[in-house]
């Protein structure tokens, strides 16, 4: 049966609970409470148990990506639970729109839906490209400003708390602090307040200096291990098998770009479709503004590190496409496409020589711009240490971390070495 | 003295230990452990007591299985290739590369600039156990297919990509009687190829090559074929005595560096803690709860039986019916009133025909002068082999042989799962036939097979293996995907301490997931229908039969001769179709029947198909192997039926090299996006005078010639043949290479967006970076709009100044309009032979198969010429894009419609529904993310308009075996559909 979109209407905006995915737990959990309070009833999945992997495979072509099979499980488990009035929900979804088979990923949760006997339950698709529209959901340009927040807050608590929890005195102390902001901003800047852009700031500030002196840390050198992939099991615990916990339990600090690049990629895709194709110049224009926008204030944030901390700020996007140059071309726009073989170079050049890529198992951009780069790399960069991972239901933890750990085994090796080097230079 | 070191590699399946001081090895072993990892490895260390002493000693564990043992008994760890690094590090410090092939593991490490190792991923089966696997299959021991590969005369092509691919290969072989010794030497060269394809990634593997690892240090024939791939000298190739416990030894290495040493009690106290830490796999519940569950189930599937007649007594007419299955023989005799006169169930040990003679000796003896054979007839994977040699009445595809006797059980029955050895086989009845069937594809088969092959491996046989799944207390949950991840999956159940039963318990309950959600596909147990018949010989295993019905929630019914079930339904099919005097052979001609089989090569074309010639004592011969009627000594027939497919290889192959006026050639790989858009390209670069040539059709030794340089085994078939014909351009000496980035594909106008799959984008940016051959060449990939002809012009014009300058806008928009003009014409060439493929097929009644897929799935290599037999078995062929425009109108479908491609095929899936006596068969590459999505849309469209669907998945497997069964199947279920669809309308 061919299946039919169920319109999320104004008014069931009034009483539907709207699921949201558990794609990156931080920023979600921002954006959720920004969606309460703009009077949404909004919660974020934060299930995590084999169940979603079962359910995924019973209600998802065994063959899509994993991602998909996730998402959609985890939705589906959702309803299914009891927990949620079936007739009184609905779910939230990205969508990107690209050559990508994960633009497709609506249609697979509405296929799944319509087979676990719950096509009443309306999918509302979250994109950029105006793919579909809901009256009871607009993106109107205050929602977008918020959502552009709880991405900047998101970055920025995700980073810091990658460079703390690992030397952290106090076991759980970054965590607690990175909640205590989560619940503070969303109270400050959710519910369609008028926010000054200097308050965000402000704030922003606030954050790095809280973090820099009230967080106990010791300063004992741990191998530094980055993280690129395919957005979901890049940024899911439930998509990588919790991979920063492992890295971090290991004793090692992980490093990963936030959503932010992420984002403004995906707004110079239209701006390199113009440049190298000629086409839609009217919107090439539009998102060059905004890439500019965002490009802005990705400088602002940098300045704002370097100005009230030590922390490692994130790299400007200029830089990060300046980094493939001789590597592959910005043309490269499906799925993560370009910034994937990017985010393993600058990570390279910044320092971080051991870089973990995943990809759900048969990720089709990864097999170039991932697998298929890293010959080259290795070449260009001799003692790089580069690790592919593959996720799937049945991929086993076992072999994910027996690689890993024969990487890790390679970067402690190479501290150790680099830590001689520097105790032969200091004795000089 | 110094301390001693005790390095400990618990792998997959084995156990090594090595204790060492000074550089001197004073004990190594090295022995399966059956998975009992801890208690093993408490029996090694007590052996070790008396040389251990009261010296404290340090210690270091490594493999796979050590990192659990290590974590629990709190004891250091070292990661096992790094562990092997140490010993080169130590023992041969001017080694290049290393291989080591493990139990299950392969791994590859490059020395040279860095140490940059590589391990097997998720999707690389084939080693140590996929050899043990391989040799079960071939009814030896490891020991004798090593001996018997030194013997072999020829390699034939083995899938290398994983095990279950590599059996879907090495069975029909053995069916059609190929040597041992060559299989055998086939199989190590298919190890070979997985190793070096795998992992070494467009890397070399040249120097000094130092060989570790268990199978490697066992198997002469594995080493030579290592050898002779790789073009050794001698003195390069590094065979150490310590080669079988490498990784035990670097791990004593690894040990020496430690601060922290142990005695011989404290090491044992924590082993022996190890024991309580707790398993973090997850289980299910238990299959049975006490023996009277058990009983009471027993008692229900003890209901349906067929009866016996006793042969002894019984005199009249019976009927033979014989099932050759893919790693069984199953053979039934059957009386007048359908009763059981004799069965035999067994394994076919790689020789089928001898098999069935001794049993018809045997039939023939129990007859006497009493019985007498009045039909007979074969069904499964062996069917035509067995049919010639045996001069039997009929020859029925498997799938109706089991329709028929899963009807003489049930006349309701709408479901049938079948499980066999190798393959999983349902459908679903409606009005009385055959309405869709299901078979495993490639990456899931072997099913019923792995739990015989993985009791072996544990030490068990299949029986005993089964029992003790009955009452294990915490099954494995090991998840429902392709035996080779479940390997992995046991592997960390062994790690957290799982017995044999939860083990096999899990397996079971992974197989019935398997036929359910991978196979049916189903959401729920109301799809599948109120009467369901399983049969097959894996069901005989009460835990898989109980996991079905557990996870199904509702009873089936199991036949008593539910391995029989095919010959069973073949001697009902004998009885109901017996011809007045049966030709099959007689006890006389039977006693003097000898079989002898021979390889060869057909030359009949360019397909060059392994063939294998049998000759029975009558001097008939049988041919199996061939693609087309050619290879079986057939006169090909004098107005073919249309062959959409070959019709559009043809008018590649009439685009010829062109010299050219600039001195210039350029090359067109002949694959993927350039199966469409060639047209394009070879004009546009002909009227700008320069030569242009394509790289012909791809080929087994196409893909040999590129196979190094393949960064992502996973990808599909079709990308990864690129590499191929970018080294066969090479070596047709053109001075660049030219396959264009294009992230949009031409807009037909038909669907939301035009996309091109990422792979057709942007293979070129990964053939460039892993391609060396490359370097010395101009290859050129620009991004390009093909959808604005101004556009390309500004492009191309921009592309060739660069390049080479001197070009005018002008020269070029005239080249570019006689491009576009070329293509066209093309594709409306294209069109309108399938228009009259159509047409032909609706004039003279035959059956229409829209044989669909992608552009490239034409290429003989990719397609394995599917085309060709369809149109043996009577179908007109034709291509997605020679029908999509028939379709009333373009179809709205569910799913985004963005990817030209699949516009095409969601409209050709409207043009079958509306033609009468037309099929859809789609073929999916292997890997292909995308068709995840496609086939499921299709496949929608076909059955809400009551059409079948079939689907075929195609890699690198080179035989049609199973392909043939799907076809003939389709015939099969639209005859019968046909035959029972009349009746019910008179019923009505």
């Amino acid at each position: 049966m061919a299946t039919q979109r169920v319109i999320f209407t104004k008014e069931m905006k009034r009483d539907y609970t709207i699921l949201l995915p558990n794609m990156l737990p931080m920023h979600f959990r921002l954006l959720a409470k920004m969606l309460q309070a703009r009077g949404y009833r909004a919660e974020l999945l934060e299930t995590s148990d084999h169940e979603i992997i079962e359910c995924g495979l019973k209600y998802v072509h065994n063959d899509t990506c994993y991602p998909a099979l996730l998402i959609i499980g985890q939705f589906i488990n959702a309803l299914q639970s009891g927990k949620y009035d079936v007739n009184k929900t609905a779910l939230l979804l990205t969508q990107t729109g690209g050559g990508c088979r994960a633009s497709n990923y609506i249609a697979l949760l509405r296929k799944a839906l319509q087979k676990a006997g719950l096509s009443q339950v309306p999918v509302i698709s979250l994109n950029i490209s105006g793919l579909e529209k809901n009256p009871g959901f607009k993106l109107t340009l205050s929602l977008g400003k918020e959502m552009l927040y709880a991405v900047y807050f998101g970055d920025l608590l995700m980073s810091l708390v990658n460079q703390c929890r690992p030397y952290e005195i106090t076991k759980g102390s970054t965590q607690a602090l990175a909640d205590k902001w989560v619940a503070r901003l969303c109270d400050e800047l959710g519910g369609g307040k008028k926010v000054k852009y200097d308050f965000i700031k402000q704030r922003y500030a606030d954050i790095l200096r809280d973090f820099e002196l009230n967080l106990p840390r010791t300063a004992e050198k741990k191998v530094r291990v980055g993280i690129v992939g395919e957005i979901f099991v890049k940024f899911s615990p439930l998509g990588n098998n919790d991979l920063e916990s492992f890295l971090v339990g290991e004793g090692a600090e992980t490093v990963m770009a936030g959503l932010l690049d992420f984002l403004m990629y995906s707004v110079n895709t239209a701006v390199v479709d113009t440049r190298l194709y000629g086409m839609k110049k009217g919107k090439g224009r539009l998102m060059r503004w905004a890439y500019d926008y965002l490009h802005k204030k990705q400088l602002d944030f940098i300045a704002l590190y370097k100005e009230h901390s030590h922390f490692i700020p994130p790299s400007d996007f200029e830089s990060t496409r300046a980094a493939i140059k001789g590597y592959i071309s910005e043309g490269v726009q499906m799925g993560e496409g370009w910034l994937l073989t990017a985010e393993m170079l600058e990570l390279i050049e910044s320092g971080v020589k051991n870089v973990v890529c995943t990809q759900p198992f048969g990720c089709l951009p990864n097999h170039i711009v991932g697998k298929g780069m890293m010959k080259i790399i290795r070449e260009h960069h001799p003692g790089v240490n580069l690790v592919a991972i593959d996720y799937d239901a049945g991929a086993s933890r076992i072999n994910q971390e027996n690689r890993l750990k024969l990487m890790l085994a390679n970067a402690n090796l190479q501290l150790q070495e680099e830590k001689k080097e520097e105790d032969t230079l200091l004795t000089v | 003295m110094k301390e001693a070191r005790l390095g400990i590699d618990i792998g997959s399946t084995t156990a090594k230990v090595v204790l060492e001081r000074d550089g001197n090895i004073l004990y190594e072993c090295y022995e399966r452990h059956f998975s009992q990892v801890r208690i093993k490895t408490l029996e090694i260390l007590y052996r070790l007591q008396d040389k251990i002493g009261s010296s404290p000693l340090k210690v270091a564990i490594s493999g796979s299985a050590g990192l659990g043992l290590a974590r629990a008994a709190e004891l250091p760890f070292v990661q096992e290739v790094f562990a092997t690094g140490e010993t080169v590090r130590r023992m041969q410090p001017d080694t290049n590369v290393v291989i080591e092939l493990g139990g299950e593991d392969a791994k590859v490490i490059f020395f040279d600039g860095g140490t940059d190792e590589r391990m097997n991923g998720t999707c690389a089966g084939g080693t140590g156990a996929f050899i043990d696997q391989m040799a079960t299959l071939l009814d030896l021991t490891v020991e004798e297919m090593d001996a018997l590969s030194l013997e072999a005369t020829r390699i034939y092509p083995i899938a290398s990509r994983c095990g279950v691919f590599a059996k879907t290969d090495i069975q029909p072989l053995l069916n059609q009687g190929a040597a041992k010794a060559d299989i055998a030497a086939s199989i190590f060269r298919a190890v070979v190829n997985q190793t070096i394809a795998g992992l070494a990634q467009g890397r070399k593997i040249e120097g000094k090559v130092m060989f570790l690892g268990g199978p490697l240090s066992f198997n002469e024939g594995l080493r030579r074929q290592f050898l002779k791939v790789l073009k050794l000298s001698e003195e390069n190739a590094v065979f150490p005595s310590y080669a079988r416990v490498s990784v035990a030894l670097g791990a004593a290495f690894y040990a020496a560096g430690l601060t922290q040493s142990y005695t011989f009690d404290e090491l044992i106290e924590r082993v022996e803690r190890s024991a309580s830490v707790k398993t973090d796999t997850s289980r299910l519940p238990p299959l049975f709860l006490d023996e009277k569950e058990y009983a009471s189930f027993c008692e229900r599937h003890g209901a349906s039986t067929v009866e016996s007649a006793d042969a002894a007594v019984y005199e009249g007419n019976a009927y033979l019916g014989i099932d050759c299955g893919s790693t069984t023989t199953k053979l039934v005799l059957m009386s007048e009133d359908k009763k059981l006169l004799y069965t035999y169930y067994d394994s076919n040990k790689g020789n089928p025909v001898g098999i069935v003679k001794e049993q018809l000796d045997a039939v023939y003896r129990l007859c006497g002068d009493r019985i007498c054979i009045a039909a007979s007839a074969v069904t499964g994977y062996g069917e035509e082999l067995i049919r010639h040699a045996f001069r039997l009445d009929h020859g029925l595809v498997e799938t109706m042989a089991h329709f028929t006797a899963a009807r003489y059980f049930n006349p309701n029955v709408d479901f049938i799962l079948d499980i066999g050895g190798q393959d999983i086989k349902c459908f679903k009845i409606k009005n009385g036939a055959i309405d869709s069937i299901m078979l495993n594809e490639a990456c899931s088969s072997g099913c019923g097979s792995f739990i015989e092959t993985f009791a072996k491996s544990l030490g068990y046989d299949a029986a005993s293996f089964a029992k003790l799944a009955l009452y294990a207390s915490s099954p494995v949950d090991l998840g429902s995907r392709c035996t080779v991840f479940m390997n992995s999956s046991v592997k960390q159940a062994q790690k957290d301490g799982a017995t044999v039963g939860d083990i096999s318990a899990g397996l079971c309950a992974s197989v019935v997931k398997n036929a359910i959600y991978k196979v049916i596909r189903a959401g729920s147990a109301d799809e599948l229908g109120d009467n369901i018949v399983v049969q097959g010989g894996t069901f005989l295993n009460d835990a898989v039969l109980r996991s079905f019905e557990r996870e199904l929630g509702k009873p089936v019914i199991r036949p008593a001769i539910a391995g029989l079930m095919g010959a069973y339904g073949a001697a009902l099919f004998a009885k109901a179709n017996a011809p007045a005097v049966t030709a099959t052979l007689t006890p006389d001609e039977l006693a003097s029947f000898t079989h002898s089989s021979k390889a060869a090569v057909c030359r009949g074309c360019t397909n060059n198909c392994n063939i294998t010639v049998n000759t029975f004592s009558d001097g008939e011969k049988f041919i199996s192997g061939n693609k087309c009627e050619k290879g079986a000594g057939k006169c090909p027939s004098e107005n073919p039926l249309p062959d959409l497919h070959a019709y559009k290889r043809g008018l590649f192959a009439a685009m010829t090299p062109k010299e050219g006026t600039r001195g210039f050639t350029v090359g067109l790989p002949l694959a993927l996006g350039m199966y469409e858009l060639g047209p394009l390209w070879y004009t546009l670069f002909d009227a700008l005078g320069f030569g242009v040539r394509f790289s012909g059709f791809s080929s087994r030794k196409i893909y040999a010639k590129g196979q190094y340089s393949i960064p992502s085994d996973t990808a599909c078939y079709p990308a990864k043949i690129m590499h191929g014909h970018i080294e066969q351009l090479i070596e047709d000496g053109v001075d660049a290479i030219f396959y264009p980035s294009l992230t949009r594909n031409v807009d037909e106008g038909v669907s939301d967006n035009h996309y091109n799959c990422p792979v057709v984008a942007y293979y070129s940016e990964l053939l460039k970076h892993n391609m060396d051959s490359l370097s010395g060449l101009r290859f050129f990939y620009p991004y390009l709009n093909i959808n604005d002809e101004k556009q390309l012009t500004a492009e191309l014009l921009d592309f060739l100044n660069r390049e080479f300058g001197g070009f005018t806008k002008k020269e070029v928009a005239q080249a570019v309009r006689a491009a576009y003009t070329a293509y066209e014409a093309h594709m409306a060439s294209i069109r309108v032979e399938g228009e009259r493929a159509v047409k032909r097929a609706r004039d003279e009644g035959k059956r229409l198969m829209v044989l669909c897929g992608r552009p490239y799935h034409i290429d003989p290599e990719i397609g394995h010429c599917i085309d060709q037999l369809a149109t043996t078995l009577g179908f007109v062929v034709v291509s997605e894009d020679s029908v999509a425009h028939l379709a009333s109108s373009p179809i709205k479908v569910s799913v985004l419609n963005q990817w030209t491609y699949h516009a095409r095929l969601y409209n050709a899936a409207r043009f079958v529904t509306e033609t009468k006596g037309a099929e859809l068969v789609q073929l999916v590459s292997f890997g292909c993310g995308i068709d995840a999505i496609t086939t499921d849309e299709v496949r929608t469209i076909l059955e809400e308009q009551g059409k079948l669907y079939t689907q075929i998945k195609i890699d690198e497997i080179t035989n049609l075996g199973a392909v043939t069964i799907r076809l003939r199947s389709l015939i099969g279920a639209l005859e019968q559909q046909k035959k029972e669809g009349a009746e019910w309308q008179r019923k009505e």
